[in-house]
This record gives C-alpha cells, sequence and structure tokens, in this order.
C-alpha cells in the first residue's frame, strides 16, 4: 500500500490536533507514516499517539540542529526519509513553518505543491486536495501532477479518528546541509490556557467596536462561558488592543470553526477571508448596515456591551 | 560596494474586487483592477528603511507578470526604489509558484543581489511558500516571516513570531528575507515620489535573457493541475433582531436550538 508520510507537529511534548487531522485524511489515500522530528524524550509518547491514529511507521530523528536552526533542518530530514522510503505523499500542516517547510522538500523532490487544502480525497491518479479560494468565494479541486504529491492541510480539515496502527518506530539519522539562518533566541508563547485559535469549535471575536483593549474584557468572558478560543480583527490589532497572534483575516488565522461570534466587527474583506467558511456565524454590532450582517446565521444590532454580558450570563445559567 | 538589495513584488487583482477565475482556470487578471500586493508594500518598505540605514544601498524590485505588472513596479518606484526588473513573457501565463521561483530565481542571479526581500505571501495565491523556494534554489539561508529587520555588518537579523513561540533568528548575507504584515506601516508615496518614478528605469526580460524554455513554465509546465473551480454559494442572510434589551437572551435561545449551549 502506498506510504504517506506525515510531519507530526509538536508542542510542549504532546502531539498537537491537526496531526491527528493530517494522519486520519492520510488514511483515505494510503497507509500513514508518522515523521517526528526534534522531539527528545517526548518522542516515544509521540510515536505511540501517532499510532494510535494509524502511523504503521514511525520515523523519529532528533539533533539539536532541530531547535537550533531554521526550517532547513527539518527539510533535510524529512526529504531524506520521503527519498528512503519512496513515499506516495507527504503531508504537512498549514502553519507558516509547515508551509515554508513542504514547498522545499517539493522541490527537492521535483514535486507540486498544494498548500493550504480543506479537504483530501483519493482520486484516480492520486490525491485531490480541496482549497477555500478568493477569500473563500470559491473551492478548487486539484491534483498535483509532477513528482509525489506534497500537500498542506488547514487544521480542522477532519476529525480525528483514532485507528491503532503497529507504530513501528524507525530511527534516522539525518544528513544534514546547512545554509540555514539561526535561532540566536526562543521565547515559548505563554499559554492562556484558551484552545488554540485555528483548531477550536467555537471562536469569539472582537473588532473596532471593542473600542479598547480593556474591553476585550467581556469577548473573553464569553469565550470562557463557551469554552472557545478569542481572536480580533486587523482594526483591533493594529490598534494594539489585542496580539497579532489572535488575528483572524487574511494575514492572520483561517479560521472555519463550528460557531463563529463576531462582536463589534464590520465584516471588511480582509477579515471575511480568514472566517467566511465558519459553520455557524452570528455577529453583534451597532451598525445595522455592518457588512458584517450579510454572512450571519443571527445577528444582534446592538451595543456588544449590553448583548455580550446579557448572553455570557445566559450561557452559564443554561450550562448550570 | 554598495549594497544590493531586490525586492520581489507581485501585481495582484484588488481583494476588494469580485476576483474570478478565467475559463482556462487561471486567476482571471481582467476582470478586476490590479495594483501591487498589499503584503508587498510592506517588503518594500523595509528595504527601503534597511537601504536607508546603510547610507549605502540601492534597491531594485523586480516583478514577473504581464504588462499591467508594470504599475507594481511604478508604486514602489515612488515609494523609493531604485530601479525596476520586469519579467514579461507571454509564455509565463498560468505558471504556478514551482515556476515562478525558477524564473524569479534567474532574474535575481542576473540582476545581482546581496539581500532578496519578499512579502508575506501574495494576497491572490496567499500560498507564502515563494520566500522558501527562492532561498532553496539560490542556496541561501532564508530569514523569514520577520516582524522586525535589521541588517547589520552583513548579518540581517530579525525577530520571526511562530505559532508556538517567538524566535530571534540570523544570517550572514547573502540572504532571503520576508517580512510579516506586522514589520512596519508602508509609506505613502510623496509627489516628488511618483515624479522622480517615471525617470527611473525599468529593465524589462524575457524567458530568452533568462535562458528558461518555454515548456518549463506556464500551464503545460506546471507541477499542479486544477480538476474543477466551483463558486460558493453565497451564505444566505438569516435572522437579524434589534437589541431592546433582550439581544443577549435572543441570541443565546438561537445558540440553544443550534445545541452550541
Amino acid at each position: 500500500m502506498a506510504e504517506i508520510l506525515v510531519l507530526v507537529d509538536h508542542a510542549d511534548g504532546a502531539v498537537r490536533k491537526p496531526a491527528l487531522e493530517l494522519l486520519t485524511l492520510a488514511r483515505r489515500i494510503g497507509e500513514p507514516s508518522a515523521v517526528v522530528l526534534g522531539a527528545g524524550a517526548a518522542a516515544a509518547d509521540i510515536a505511540a499517539k501517532a499510532a494510535e491514529f494509524g502511523a504503521a511507521k514511525v520515523y523519529v530523528a532528533d539533533a539539536a540542529e532541530f531547535a537550533d536552526y531554521l526550517v532547513v533542518p527539518k527539510v533535510d530530514a524529512l526529504t531524506q526519509i520521503a527519498k528512503a522510503a519512496d513515499a506516495a505523499a507527504v503531508l504537512v500542516t498549514s502553519s507558516g513553518e509547515g508551509k515554508e517547510i513542504a514547498a522545499r522538500v517539493a522541490l527537492r523532490l521535483g514535486s507540486g505543491i498544494i498548500t493550504d487544502a480543506v479537504d483530501l480525497e483519493a482520486g484516480a491518479d492520486g490525491p485531490i486536495a480541496t482549497q477555500s479560494v478568493f477569500a473563500a468565494s470559491f473551492q478548487v479541486k486539484s491534483k498535483v501532477s509532477h513528482g509525489s504529491p506534497v500537500i498542506t492541510v488547514k487544521p480542522n480539515a477532519a476529525a480525528p479518528e483514532a485507528a491503532p496502527a503497529a507504530g513501528t518506530v524507525e530511527n534516522v539519522t539525518v544528513e544534514f546541509t546547512g545554509n540555514a539562518a539561526k535561532v540566536t533566541a526562543r521565547t515559548a508563547r505563554v499559554s492562556t490556557g484558551r484552545p488554540e485559535l485555528t483548531e477550536a469549535a467555537i471562536v469569539v471575536s472582537g473588532g473596532r467596536g471593542v473600542g479598547a483593549a480593556e474591553g476585550f474584557g467581556v469577548v473573553e468572558e464569553l469565550a470562557d462561558a463557551l469554552g472557545a478560543a478569542v481572536g480580533a480583527s486587523r482594526a483591533a490589532v493594529d490598534a494594539g488592543w489585542y496580539p497579532h497572534s489572535n488575528q483572524v483575516g487574511q494575514t492572520g488565522k483561517q479560521v472555519s470553526p463550528q460557531l463563529y461570534v463576531a462582536a463589534g466587527i464590520s465584516g471588511a474583506i480582509q477579515h471575511r477571508a480568514g472566517m467566511q467558511t465558519s459553520k455557524t456565524i452570528v455577529a453583534i454590532n451597532k451598525d445595522a448596515e455592518a457588512p458584517i450582517f450579510e454572512l450571519v446565521d443571527y445577528g444582534v444590532v446592538g451595543d456588544l456591551f449590553d448583548v455580550l454580558p446579557q448572553l455570557t450570563g445566559e450561557v452559564k445559567a443554561r450550562k448550570g | 560596494m554598495s549594497l544590493r538589495i531586490v525586492v520581489c513584488v507581485k501585481y495582484v487583482p484588488d481583494a476588494t474586487g469580485d476576483r474570478r477565475f478565467a475559463d482556462d482556470t487561471t486567476t482571471d487578471r481582467d476582470a478586476v483592477d490590479g495594483l501591487l500586493s498589499e503584503l508587498d508594500e510592506y517588503g518594500v518598505e523595509q528595504a527601503l528603511r534597511i537601504a536607508e540605514a546603510s547610507g549605502d544601498a540601492e534597491v531594485t524590485v523586480l516583478t514577473v507578470g504581464g504588462d499591467d505588472a508594470r504599475d507594481a513596479l511604478k508604486k514602489a518606484l515612488s515609494m523609493g526604489a531604485d530601479k525596476g526588473v520586469h519579467v514579461n513573457d507571454d509564455d509565463i501565463h498560468g505558471s504556478d509558484v514551482i515556476a515562478t521561483s525558477a524564473i524569479l530565481a534567474k532574474a535575481l542571479e542576473k540582476t545581482g543581489y546581496d539581500l532578496v526581500v519578499c512579502g508575506m505571501a501574495s494576497t491572490d495565491g496567499t500560498m507564502g511558500v515563494l520566500p522558501a523556494l527562492l532561498a532553496e534554489r539560490l542556496g541561501l539561508p532564508q530569514v523569514t516571516l520577520l516582524s522586525e529587520v535589521a541588517v547589520e555588518g552583513g548579518v540581517v537579523k530579525g525577530r520571526r513570531d511562530g505559532d508556538s513561540a517567538t524566535e530571534q533568528v540570523e544570517a550572514a548575507l547573502p540572504a532571503v528575507v520576508s517580512v510579516t504584515d506586522q514589520s512596519g506601516e508602508a509609506r505613502y508615496p510623496s509627489f516628488k515620489g511618483i515624479m522622480a518614478a517615471k525617470k527611473k528605469p525599468v529593465e524589462e526580460l524575457d524567458l530568452d535573457d533568462l535562458g528558461i524554455e518555454a515548456d518549463e513554465v506556464g500551464l503545460a509546465g506546471a507541477w499542479t493541475a486544477v480538476e474543477t473551480v466551483t463558486e460558493r454559494p453565497a451564505r444566505t442572510k438569516g435572522t437579524i433582531v434589534k437589541d431592546e434589551g433582550e439581544g443577549g437572551k435572543q441570541l443565546a435561545s438561537y445558540l440553544a436550538e443550534q445545541k452550541f449551549i
């Protein structure tokens, strides 16, 4: 059966959810093998988790280079493993780094690349990837027509499903090439305790209407009552009210949750590009003419500082 | 010798327009007015700042595209870049990112560079992989997705904000840099800048000049193929209520009906 390599994204010694989604998708097009790079002592646990989600083999490589240099060591490792395994396809999570790794691996393998797939299916001559383009106004299905497909897949493209497999660990010694930028310092992002923006089932976002950094308090309270992630529009981020890591939109994160709550967000194209594929959209905005209301399943024209606290109270009451 | 900075820019359909596909499944570049990709303005801005800080630098702006793409160069020149290079050839139409990176790499080699600067992604394709592909093709370190960047003593340094960590990264020149929309507001061209841009040189190159065969690029040379393009049905507008004091409760009832709470 065709061997599909999945680069496993991990942080703090744990597998990140999008990697489990990739393993689930990989089973549609062949037999998944996981690639675990630079995980140190956590590699065994990560390998076990990958096996639980269908990895027949787990390639493990560890070296200081993975942390000390940007992108290239992972490219070296993934290319070496893909060539040795004669992989039928390589899947990587669509993050900034993931896409950079995938692109260089594709070039080294002589393969075409598709980025930001939101779905993946088996086709007559290789996997077919679905992308959502032009601010999610079109769906494009395409395939790689040259070499072994290299495809990056967005978080939330599939629900992870366990399917225990052997998960035979194969340790790999990587030959590193060089020409990489050096990482001289790294500061881990402080966890907020909330779900990851791109992985969350519910996202509550605030925009210009929130008015100030302190205004995000009511947004966060609703998010916490719903168990949601917090997002922000570019206007709110540019104003310095909320961190760029939480920006939803064309130049921030693209999210596709079950429920998206937009508070004080007008709905400019830049924002819509990041949330338009959400399953259910609700909005609260003072301006009845705001373009966001064209997208919503349910909208409230009103002051978010009245509506959100009342909604938060109701959510808490109903959850008991 | 002065620092040679080359900024790669793209002419894209305006994202606020009704962007569509042409019959051959390539981006329809006639339906909507084009402009310099907003995210590339940040690349031009950082290149100009690096040039200003060095005191002895030349900024070249490079694009691959049809006749209209000259507008993107003009904008960058009016912001303050010194000269332009325009790779324009009918056979390029339909090129994928792999082919585009090959064309840009050849043009960069021909132009000469110490530092290559790119935006974080185009606003049409939005792949964000071109800087990495250029680094791979040119055998240069990639110092990418920077929110802060500076060049000192032949070393480019910057801050990269990733999903799980913020990193300080650096590499000796020559190198490929990409900058995010957090790197600093791009300047508006001044009237003087717009007038001066008219006299700045733009070199025109075609595939022959770069030693690239027509079948290596374009739709036929692409390593990916579009199977289908489907317009997403417009979202149907739902219920809109005006808050008369019960808006939060009404919204809660809706969310309960939908089983979110």
